[in-house]
């Protein structure tokens, strides 16, 4: 494993089309953040302010199926620039309750959300909000995956496993650790 | 029976005899689709209105074999045979019967595709009227059976069989002797014989003819077959779809029945064996035997593991003897001329004839039967005419979606079990689809596997999903869409689908796309790497070649 | 007892020896002598199809593998249970399952005590390489007590069988092709609607998945309860 600057391994955690569990459970780690700290530091993510994805990323674990156009550039993006992959959780790994939709096509989508359940100015936005793609998908069909941490969410334990594994330039065994749904 | 027999076959030739002309029409699938029934009515009209009833007789025939020449005529008296015959062109062919034959519809017949051919099978295809068991009586039918019912053993009807070498037609191309024997040392008063007339291979039309044009022949092979092995009923399991075959086949049993040849007592015998019909409703997995025993018994048709094979435990849990059409159809002849002389045709491991339907770009589209062992170049170059227009023959595809494309380098291989399968393909029942230049083999492997996906009986994981997830693989490939990874899974898939599926259907669905890819890799990679179809059948899209991505999504989103 | 004579042979499993009664399967022998072999179809008290093909194993001598859920044993027979060749078939299998339908553990109600899910740890299954399908499917909730959700169908065909076999009601069956195969009551009516249904909801219990559930079970409830069965036909069988 490559290291980045002060001898730590950089980080980074992105939150594409996920309900952010995996994030939750990535704080669950509650004091081990600290322990783990020690030997990384988090150059990207929904919890720190960085708003531009750095030149070049040691490990970078992805939250969430590819849903948007935008989840799509980030996404390859994020592949370009980092160099460990891990996708983390059943939504990056399975595409799981993003892709229910799959079977029903965008148009349905669209309409339950903008119409059927909308009171005032029914409308698709067309600014902002991104489109959707035709279906959600595994982050791994889209751009090659190194790590797979499947779980809704993924046990902190997990989480703690698969860094300090990745940290201590190991490959994590984690089917002990963890497995599809709970 | 035999001296019954011999009046009825002096009947015939006497009454053929008073005739000095008899006109056949050739009135199997082929040639009526092409207007064969209105062509026979006409021809006798003409015959009528030409007063010439008491010389001339028209005849309905089975297949003559050059179904791309459809509708053919023969005028035996003339050694003539006219091709794309019109209701219009029958006063001049009646109007020739006593002059010259029309030359501008005849088809020469001194052309390979008939000298070469050997007749076993097919002896009586377009010579007897198949809806007339005198026909096929005169024709030297039913005298093998009288003489097996009535000198032979049992045990020395299977020798017979065991010499002539004679392995199943159905593709597999195990030894018919052994299968016999097997059924026959099976315990049990209960024993029953099937004959697989499923055929569902793309492009296989050999068993239709058969039965269409000469169904008692199936049926004296099947009675053989039964008082071989010690069976008292007999099945024919037939696709619903060949209505022709259907009818002759009910007829035939029909006149067979009346004829005292099969019931109680057949041929005036202690032995009795009875046939029925049970028709198919057209799904493909009922030709593999286990699928189609579950079919007759009112089941789903679905296959299961095997062992017990059939041969011990089979219909309705009885030993059962399932041969194909043109294994029984070869039978008569092997007991009336004796196993050596069937042994003394083909190769080593392959012995007599094999029947086989050309179909493709090929000139003489048609039903052929040569020896094994002719080499497909013969076949293809010779015998077929070669492809329309003198093109090249890219390849042949040979068994259907079981089998394999064998390209041009290769076709001076002799046609036998064993080389075929050396080539990666196999005989299978007989369907030959010649290939030219204008072929993409990536898109002949993504039609073949269509056809398993949906031909796929759902039983077992492997043929179920593993066909769609190759279909959906073979499509990205040919729409522009993939990438080498792609192409390493399909081959993984490939591997997995032929080695865990349950039956035979799935173990060879992959054949066509192992096969292209043994012989026609270049063509994968240039849809892959080039975005390109070399022969250009594909429609590669165009957002695809320019963004050159090799992601799913953006190809989607493009569009 | 009149039982005829049944011979005992012994066989190789992995390289140990074993006893076996010559009429016993290769899967019931190898169970009985604590190798694991992953199987789905195959359920203790009905009838075996060799369908899921997970049980396929390796016989020396033999060039194809073969199902252990119904091949009997042999004398002198050398089973392979495990070998990277048998693990990367069991796991593709495994995959196409999760690909066909639409398995979404987490708001699944049998999450956690699913035979798929286990299946997936034991073939060491982390994601599936083989796109997903996604196919639209339907869900019959018009029975009074079960819901049948082909979402989570994996077409095992237990329920079939236990119906047919057990209940003796035959109120399940399959219709359809390939990957078009469902699982239907009656002659695909409603399940509610069946008229040879008994409601007894055997088919419930020993479906692998959350395609049969009961009513009121949210994420993670449903539970199987399967004990019924080898009772059931040992009873029936006269055993013991």
């Amino acid at each position: 494993m490559s290291e980045s600057t002060n001898g730590k391994v950089s980080l980074a955690t992105v939150w594409l089309d996920g309900c952010s569990g995996c994030h939750m459970s990535f704080l669950d780690m509650d004091e081990r953040l600290l322990e783990i700290a020690e030997h990384v530091n988090l150059v990207y993510s929904p919890l720190v302010d960085v708003k531009e994805f750095p030149e070049m990323v040691d490990v970078t674990l992805i939250e969430g199926a590819v849903s948007s156009t935008d989840d799509l550039a980030k996404i390859q993006k994020v592949r370009a620039h980092t160099r460990l992959l891990v996708s983390l959780g059943d939504c990056a790994v399975t595409a799981n309750v993003p892709a229910m939709r799959n079977p029903f096509g965008t148009e349905a989508v669209y309409h339950r959300a903008y119409f059927e359940n909308a009171q005032l100015n029914q409308q698709i936005p067309n600014e902002i909000i991104p489109a959707l793609l035709p279906e959600s998908r595994p982050v791994h069909e889209i751009v090659h995956v190194d790590v797979f941490v499947p779980g809704c969410p993924p046990h902190r334990d997990a989480i703690h496993y698969v860094l300090t594994e990745l940290v201590a330039g190991r490959t994590p065994q984690v089917e002990k650790y963890t497995r599809f749904g709970k | 029976m035999r001296e019954k027999l011999a009046e009825i076959k002096a009947i015939e030739e006497d009454a053929k005899a008073q005739y000095t002309h008899t006109v056949n029409v050739c009135t199997a699938a082929g040639c009526l689709s092409s207007g064969a029934a209105q062509v026979k009515e006409a021809l006798g009209k003409e015959v009528e209105r030409s007063g010439l009833e008491r010389w001339c007789q028209v005849k309905g025939v089975g297949c003559l074999g050059l179904c791309t020449a459809g509708p053919l005529v023969e005028v035996e008296s003339q050694s003539a045979m006219y091709g794309h015959v019109t209701v219009e062109d029958t006063p001049a062919i009646v109007g020739g019967l006593n002059t010259k034959p029309v030359e501008r519809l005849r088809v020469p017949t001194g052309t390979p595709f008939f000298l070469r051919q050997n007749r076993i099978v097919l002896e009586n295809s377009g010579r007897i009227d198949p809806e007339r068991i005198e026909e096929y009586i005169a024709a030297g039918g039913y005298s093998g059976l009288v003489t097996a019912l009535t000198e032979m053993t049992p045990a020395q009807v299977i020798d017979e069989v065991t010499a002539s070498g004679l392995r199943g037609r159905g593709g597999g191309g195990y030894p018919t002797g052994l299968k016999w024997t097997t059924v026959a040392k099976a315990p049990g008063p209960d024993k029953y014989v099937i004959c697989n007339a499923d055929e569902g291979d793309p492009g296989a039309f050999m068993d239709r003819s058969v039965l269409e044009s000469d169904p008692h022949r199936v049926i004296e092979g099947m009675i053989l077959a039964g008082y071989a092995v010690g069976a008292s009923q007999g099945y024919v399991y037939v696709r619903a779809e060949y209505p022709l075959a259907i009818e002759h086949l009910k007829k035939a049993i029909s006149q067979a029945r009346r004829m005292g040849l099969l019931g109680r007592s057949v041929a005036e015998t202690t032995f009795g064996f009875n046939i029925d019909i049970r028709l198919g409703a057209g799904a493909f997995v009922c030709g593999e035997e286990t699928a189609l025993i579950a079919s007759i018994e009112g089941k789903r048709g679905q296959p299961r593991p095997r062992p017990p094979y059939p041969a011990e435990y089979g219909l309705w849990g009885k030993p059962t003897l399932i041969n194909n059409v043109e294994s029984f159809a070869n039978i008569p002849p092997i007991i009336r001329n004796g196993g050596e002389w069937y042994a003394s045709l083909g190769t080593e491991k392959s012995k007599g004839t094999k029947v086989f339907a050309l179909a493709g770009a090929i000139t003489n589209t048609g039903i052929i039967e040569v020896p094994m062992g002719t080499s497909l170049q013969e076949i293809v170059y010779e015998i077929g005419g070669g492809v329309p227009g003198g093109g090249r023959c890219k390849a042949v595809q040979t068994g259907g979606p079981s089998g394999g494309c064998i390209p041009d380098a290769y076709l001076d291989n002799p046609v036998d079990y064993d080389s075929l399968r050396s080539l990666g393909s196999i005989m299978g029942s007989g369907g030959m689809i010649v290939m030219d230049d204008s072929s993409c083999m990536v898109d002949v492997a993504k039609y073949f596997m269509e056809f398993c996906m949906t031909e796929s009986c759902g039983k077992c994981v492997p043929c179920r999903v593993g066909t769609v997830q190759m279909y959906r693989l073979l499509d990205k490939i040919s729409t522009g869409r993939a990438t080498l990874e792609d192409l390493a899974l399909l081959e993984n898939l490939c591997d997995m689908v032929q080695n865990t599926s349950l039956c035979g259907l799935g173990q060879t669905a992959p054949n066509p796309v192992v096969s292209t890819l043994r012989y026609f890799r270049d063509e994968y990679i240039a849809h892959i790497e080039e975005k390109r179809c070399p022969a250009g059948v594909c429609k590669i899209h165009s957002s695809v070649a320019q963004t050159d991505s090799p992601s799913y999504a953006v190809a989607e989103v493009a569009q | 007892m009149n039982r005829g004579q049944v011979r005992i042979v012994t066989l190789k499993i992995d390289g140990k020896d074993v006893g076996a009664r010559e009429n016993e399967t290769i899967l019931e022998v190898a169970r009985e002598n604590g190798f694991d072999i992953p199987t789905l179809c195959h359920m203790e008290g009905l009838s075996d199809i060799g369908a899921c093909r997970l049980c396929l194993v390796e016989v020396k001598g033999s060039n194809k593998l073969l199902t252990a859920c119904v091949t009997t044993v042999q004398e002198g027979m050398e089973v392979t249970t495990h070998s990277p060749r048998l693990d990367s078939y069991r796991r593709m299998t495994v995959e196409m399952l999760f690909s066909e339908r639409n398995h979404v553990c987490a708001v699944c109600v049998s999450n956690g005590h699913c035979d798929l899910q286990n299946l997936a740890v034991d073939v060491g299954l982390t994601h599936i390489t083989v796109p997903y399908l996604y196919p639209k499917v339907s869900i019959d909730a018009s029975h009074e007590r079960f819901v049948l959700d082909h979402n989570r169908c994996v077409l095992c065909t237990r329920c079939v069988r236990v119906c047919d076999e057990i209940e003796g009601a035959h109120t399940w069956d399959l219709m359809g092709r390939g990957v078009k195969t469902r699982v239907i009551t009656d002659l695909a009516e409603a399940w509610g609607d069946s008229e040879s249904c008994t409601s007894c909801g055997k088919c419930v219990q020993v479906c692998p998945t959350g395609a049969l559930f009961e009513k009121g079970k949210s994420v993670a409830e449903m539970t199987k309860r399967r004990t019924f069965l080898p009772y059931l036909t040992s009873m029936r069988n006269g055993d013991e």
